[in-house]
């Protein structure tokens, strides 16, 4: 019998894995095997959760299902992929398809990460007048820290900031491009 | 530096062994997923999309190198290296394994002692990543976060008001951050501790490896803790959270690491000599055993029982006794025997040329330096 991972060499040892809850029988060469059982020390950590997704997905699915959506399904326009193509990979096609499977992913993503807003970083460039907005989020956060310790020379300060920053958006960008649906 | 000096130097900068915490923190990494605005992801991406992608990222690269930046940062095509070279890589924690065996166009960018690296076509169009030895957590971000900020200069990233950096995987979704340490944690195993301790670092909302599942042991006492949440808190909070849990680790560990040595002296001097005899003996050699075997002499080491002339000489066996870096050490391939007889004799060289062969008598109390 021939190794079934690399179907070189022949299958010596006989291996056991838990895949997705089924327990897997492998027959494999000693090499193979060994490859098996050595984690990989150092490298980007694949989470569980990763393989986690594909059931938590499936449940989604099925929750559509039977809820009887018979519409042809909806396809990203970006990429053409599709939401069940998705449930089967794991991975979106495109950026776009953030905004074309909205609905379907956020309940998912605040599921993974217990929120759907991004707090951090947000790209210079790319970024455009968001970068803005993020400052004037922190400032008003600020401004309301200053109110309550009755620190009224920086939240006059801060306010000052914030229109100075509402002002740059409203100038810079009449009509709002919302790359994303709410 | 030429495109082949990125397989052949064994000398990353994690390898010196140096930095906060060296004795249990052996590594930190931060990465970043990066995706390129409107281009489909890599997984659905033709050869042809793929190809135009690398294009695109060494433009980029080029322009910043125009400018004087990235001077010593080369562009390497992974895709048109040999297979032993890319399993190199691998081995090196430069590339990751599925961007090593990926057909379609790929791509790393990486500067000579490897601490900031790129690549382009994995997961993600880019995944910028920092490696740095010890508990440097902070500093391997600000590393990231300016090749991040230098290409994201030239190249326009996808990027939601709402969800942040959108990348393949909508687990990585936000900031696109994954930090992780990698800890050496001997002791904790020894004192049958560390499940109590991976439960609790579980429920503060991270992810740790190497505890369970097959290969455990062989491991060589090795884990890694990274964080599980991207989208939703800074990169700041993520990293503070992490650097604040690594801490704790590391104070249980040297707690063990003490109880063992005030109660299990003797056993300990024990197995970090039969470690080292072994070593410096064997003439075949596992990669598992000699995993094993190098966490017992890193313990001996840290516990002040023996003495190595160059602390780095384990972070590079660690490095060089893998079985890819080992068969280009050899010039081609190996079978698992020869490869065994290499690594002992590899082994054995190693020890005896740099270092010092053990000091102290057992249960003695030497204070030799």
């Amino acid at each position: 019998m021939l190794c079934q991972e690399c179907r070189k060499r022949p299958a010596v040892v006989r291996v056991t894995m838990v895949v997705n809850g089924q327990k897997v029988e492998m027959h494999m060469c000693e090499e193979c095997a060994r490859k098996k059982s050595e984690l990989d020390f150092l490298t980007d950590p694949s989470l569980p959760l990763q393989q986690l997704l594909g059931g938590l997905l499936g449940h989604e699915h099925a929750q559509g299902a039977q809820a009887g959506t018979t519409e042809p399904e909806k396809s990203c326009p970006g990429c053409g992929s599709t939401y069940r193509q998705f449930t089967q990979l794991g991975r979106l096609g495109c950026s776009e398809c953030y905004t074309v499977f909205g609905d379907e992913l956020r309940p998912m993503v605040r599921r993974i990460h217990g929120s759907v807003i991004h707090e951090g970083k947000v790209p210079a460039r790319t970024g455009g007048d968001l970068k803005i907005k993020k400052e004037m989020t922190d400032r008003r956060i600020a401004l309301q820290k200053a109110v309550a310790r009755e620190d009224f020379e920086t939240a006059a300060r801060l306010r000052d900031e914030i229109k100075d920053l509402e002002r740059q958006v409203a100038e810079g960008h009449a009509a709002e491009q919302g790359r994303e649906g709410r | 530096m030429r495109p082949e000096e990125a397989t052949a130097r064994p000398s990353a900068l994690w390898v010196t062994g140096s930095g906060p915490h060296a004795d249990i923190v052996i590594s930190s990494r931060i990465r970043l997923a990066r995706n390129l605005s409107v281009t489909p992801f890599p997984h659905v991406l033709s050869a042809e999309g793929a190809e135009d992608v690398v294009r695109r990222v060494e433009t980029a690269f080029k322009a910043l190198q125009a400018e004087g930046r990235l001077k010593d940062h080369t562009f390497v095509r992974v895709d048109q290296l040999p297979p032993l070279n890319r399993q190199v890589l691998v081995e090196k924690h430069l590339i990751s394994p599925q961007h090593a065996q990926e057909d379609k166009p790929t791509a790393l960018i990486t500067d000579p002692e490897q601490t900031v690296s790129v690549m382009v076509n994995e997961e993600d169009h880019l995944r910028i990543q920092c490696l740095l030895p010890g508990l440097q957590l902070e500093k391997a971000w600000a590393m990231a976060n300016a090749m991040d900020d230098a290409l994201e200069e030239k190249l326009d990233f996808a990027f939601g008001e709402r969800l942040g950096y959108l990348t393949a995987c909508p687990t990585n979704v936000g900031t696109g951050l994954r930090a992780s340490v990698m800890l050496h944690l001997p002791a904790l195993i020894l004192t049958n501790q560390a499940a109590r301790v991976g439960h609790a670092v579980v429920k503060l909302g991270l992810a740790i490896r190497g505890l369970y599942g097959e290969g455990t042991e062989a491991l060589g006492n090795m884990f890694q803790v990274s964080n599980q949440v991207t989208l939703g808190q800074t990169e700041e909070e993520i990293i503070d959270n992490l650097h604040g849990v690594t801490e704790q680790l590391v104070s249980n560990e040297t707690n063990a690491r003490k109880f063992l040595m005030s109660e299990n002296r003797s056993q300990i001097e024990d197995r970090v000599n039969r470690a080292y005899g072994t070593l410096a003996n064997a003439r075949i050699m596992s990669s598992q055993e000699a995993m094993q075997l190098f966490s017992d002499l890193r313990l001996g080491v840290d516990l002040d029982l023996l003495h190595l002339r160059r602390k780095k000489t384990l972070n590079e066996l660690m490095v060089v006794t893998r079985p890819a870096y080992l068969q280009q050490l050899a010039g081609g391939e190996l079978e698992p025997l020869q490869r065994d007889i290499r690594r002992a004799s590899l082994i054995r060289e190693t020890l005896r040329l740099t270092d010092l062969p053990p000091t102290g008598e057992p249960g003695g109390d030497q204070k030799t330096r």
